[in-house]
């Protein structure tokens, strides 16, 4: 079987990281999937320097999405299974048998 | 339009395709075992596999159907841009570390890691060859349309030579080859629209104002003359007549200086006043060898014509003609404050010869192309129709979930040394793609200002772009382009070939090979699917490739994100469960796209509204599908498994 049945606590603390990152940009896209599906008028709005909201809110979605895969790229902890090379390879190999 | 092929850009294509070539004969050398040949033995750099993921990523959807929509109906191109980033959040976060944990080669290790049962193998590579071919479809559209103008051949020689060299990339190279050229295509890709864009913005904005005629204002009484403004009108017959239904839209003039075919016009109201302005439009009638420009033979000698480019505004704010340099964000108001053509069109039936498709000016308010809702499939979410919205939530969804279920992303995962490493890869990715996809929305928008577009063909529009700035840049815009479309069909070919040697033929079939031979056997599965997607990519060369990779992405996300995603966090979840939501997953999707309207219109060249699916987007409703089939099978075979333990046990 294979070795997600027993995570080190490092793996826990990243699986549930990614998965809070992962509802707060959920939220955010179903914010801006709703407002175009249902209050397309809203978009024209100007908010910021003179753009509409359909700019400003695509272009933050994608700065974003950036900044939160950074959060997570610096938070995340390393799994002592991935220390020694051959560690992963007998997991994966663990894995398929 | 007819494409003038200049030395200077074939050179440099060739240079990029036999540079991409020669690599990848030269690093083909060192993958003979099938760790090699399927997942680059694991040891490719975190930092190139970031970037070789924007060179899988970035395909011809991205680049050229992405940009070709925005500069066709403006915004509502862009929200691929941001779907398809925003899906990269569902890779790293749930699916990265798992996928590399789990698996070996293809996706389905990943899913069978736990259960090592045929079926699972069986259906996850069935899965990954119909996404693949799916996706390949939309990649060689993109590559005929490049070949066109470049190289002045017509589509189907594209296609066959983007097939033709792809399967000589995988089948002499596999995975070593194909991520060093996926990232040298990437950063090149992202270099150059980068340096496209600053020149675009050092350009500004010019409005155009004599490129198309315009004749008025006139009368209604006017416009049943002989004669309007000195020009002969040619009196309308067949098609061209008014009906009850539909009071007349053109007028053909006889042309004045002696040229072959008509002058058309639209007529145009005129807010505010009876009189109707005329706008000159193009037409095209039949195709191929017979086609008719204005009701002339299409080319440019005496008693030819040809389809002029399009794209240009037609007011400044401020009534200027010109803006001189712009910046970032002074682009996006400028063009708000302006007044923008686009074009629509609408086909003329004539009761003896083949149908006349007339195109013409749309003079729209520039803050209508920053807003979504232009384009005539997203058109619905302004309308009264739930129907049409929920087609929009449905795309949507399915480019969320899309992109963490497309193989050929995944076996990327493969290719590096650890979970950390996968992890690490997919930031970089993300930064690039995410950078690249800003810049859609200015390449899109500045190709639709750039009086450079062809009418028939959305897909060239930023390649276009780049030959209105500099010739050279739209050679090596082109040739980045092709060879980015080089690199996504072999990752693509790849997956298939993966999934049929190491899933079908070993893992369901139970066919013993050895390294060298699941290797021979892999590139030959190459070879017929590279085959299988040079026929695609002719039959479907009408479609805009944003759109088909959207059907893609439906197929992926309700095929294989299910089960995936249930596997890793629901505990009892059984290899039934799995099999079933997969299964489910395609058939539905698949079914529901081959019965909707858009295919319909597109392929079968039938009547839109008999088709039997309510909307084209199946995402909404097939992903929750494959997430529910997943669920009672694997609850009914836990039970059962539960009641013959503990009748067992009794």
């Amino acid at each position: 079987m294979n070795t997600s049945d027993s995570p080190s606590p490092q793996r826990r603390f990243n699986t549930r990281l990614g998965l809070f990152l992962f509802l707060i940009y959920l939220t955010l896209y179903t914010g801006f999937v709703l407002i175009n599906a249902f209050a397309a008028d809203k978009m024209e709005t100007i908010v910021l320097a003179g753009l509409n909201l359909a700019i400003v809110y695509g272009f933050g979605l994608i700065v974003f999405a950036l900044v939160l895969a950074l959060i997570y790229g610096l938070m995340c902890r390393r799994d002592p299974a991935e220390n020694t090379e051959t560690g992963e390879v007998a997991a994966v190999q663990g894995d398929s048998k | 339009m007819i494409y003038d092929p200049a030395p200077l850009a074939i050179f440099i294509f060739l240079g990029f395709v036999f540079g991409t070539v020669g690599l990848s004969f030269y690093l083909g050398r060192k993958a003979k075992s099938s760790e090699g040949y399927f997942a680059a033995h694991g040891q490719i750099p975190w930092a190139v596999n970031g970037i070789a993921f924007a060179g899988d990523y970035l395909s011809a959807a991205s680049f050229l159907g992405i940009c070709g929509m925005i500069a066709a109906y403006g915004y509502d191109g862009f929200l691929y841009s941001i779907g398809f980033l925003a899906g990269w959040i569902v890779a790293l976060f749930v699916i990265a570390e798992p996928m590399k944990r789990l698996g070996k080669f293809t996706f389905a290790d990943a899913l069978d890691a736990k259960f090592n049962s045929r079926g699972i193998k069986g259906a996850a590579g069935i899965s990954t060859l119909v996404v693949s071919i799916f996706y390949l479809i939309p990649q060689m559209v993109g590559a005929g349309s490049l070949i066109q103008p470049l190289l002045g051949l017509p589509h189907w020689v594209g296609v066959v030579m983007v097939g033709v060299v792809v399967i000589m990339i995988v089948v002499t190279a596999g995975m070593v080859s194909t991520t060093w050229v996926q990232f040298l295509k990437g950063s090149l890709l992202v270099i150059f629209s980068t340096v496209l864009v600053v020149m675009l913005l050092q350009k500004g904005l010019t409005t155009d104002t004599s490129s198309f005629q315009t004749i008025g204002p006139v009368s209604e009484q006017d416009l049943k003359q002989k004669t309007i403004a000195d020009r002969k009108v040619i009196p309308p017959t067949g098609g061209w007549l008014s009906t009850a239904e539909k009071k007349q839209e053109f007028i053909r003039f006889v042309p004045k200086d002696g040229r072959a075919g008509y002058d058309i016009f639209h007529i145009d109201d005129i807010p505010g006043s009876d009189d109707k302005l005329l706008r000159q439009a193009q037409s095209v009638t039949g195709s191929g060898a017979s086609k008719e420009i204005d009701g002339a033979p299409n080319g440019r000698e005496s008693g030819e014509r040809e389809l002029q480019p399009i794209g240009h505004l037609s007011k400044l704010p401020g009534g200027e003609t010109s803006t001189g340099p712009l910046g970032p964000i002074s682009f996006f108001t400028t063009i708000g404050d302006s007044e923008v053509i686009l074009w629509g069109s609408t086909t003329i039936t004539n009761p003896e010869g083949p149908k006349t498709t007339v195109y013409y000016q749309k003079p729209t308010a520039g803050k209508r192309v920053l807003r979504p809702g232009e384009h005539p499939k997203f058109a619905g979410i302004r309308g009264d129709s739930f129907g049409d919205r929920l087609n929009f939530l449905s795309l949507m969804l399915a480019l969320f979930c899309g992109t963490a279920s497309l193989p050929h992303i995944l076996i990327r995962y493969y290719t590096v040394k650890d979970g950390s490493a996968a992890r690490k890869s997919t930031i970089v990715g993300i930064a690039t793609i995410g950078f690249f996809y800003v810049l859609t929305l200015y390449l899109g928008l500045g190709a639709m200002t750039s009086g450079s577009l062809d009418l028939t063909d959305t897909n060239m529009s930023a390649p276009l772009l780049a030959n209105s700035i500099r010739p050279w840049l739209f050679a090596v815009i082109s040739a980045i382009a092709f060879t980015t479309v080089l690199g996504t069909v072999s990752g693509l070919i790849l997956a298939s070939s993966g999934a049929v040697a190491h899933d079908l033929l070993i893992g369901v079939m139970g066919i013993k090979l050895s390294g060298d031979a699941q290797v021979k056997v892999a590139k030959i599965a190459a070879i017929v699917v590279g085959g299988i997607a040079i026929i695609l990519g002719v039959l479907f060369k009408e479609l805009n490739v944003g759109y088909l990779v959207g059907w893609a992405f439906s197929v992926a996300a309700s095929a294989n994100l299910p089960a995936l995603v249930m596997l890793l966090f629901w505990k009892k979840t059984t290899k039934e469960g799995i099999i079933a939501s997969v299964l489910v997953g395609m058939i539905s999707s698949l079914g529901w796209i081959l019965l909707s309207a858009d295919t319909y219109k597109s392929v079968y060249g039938l009547d839109p509204n008999d088709a039997i699916a309510p909307f084209s987007q199946p995402g909404i409703i097939t992903i929750p599908l494959a997430f529910i089939t997943l669920i009672v099978v694997s609850l009914y075979y836990s039970n059962k498994q539960e009641e013959s333990t503990s009748k067992a046990s009794v």
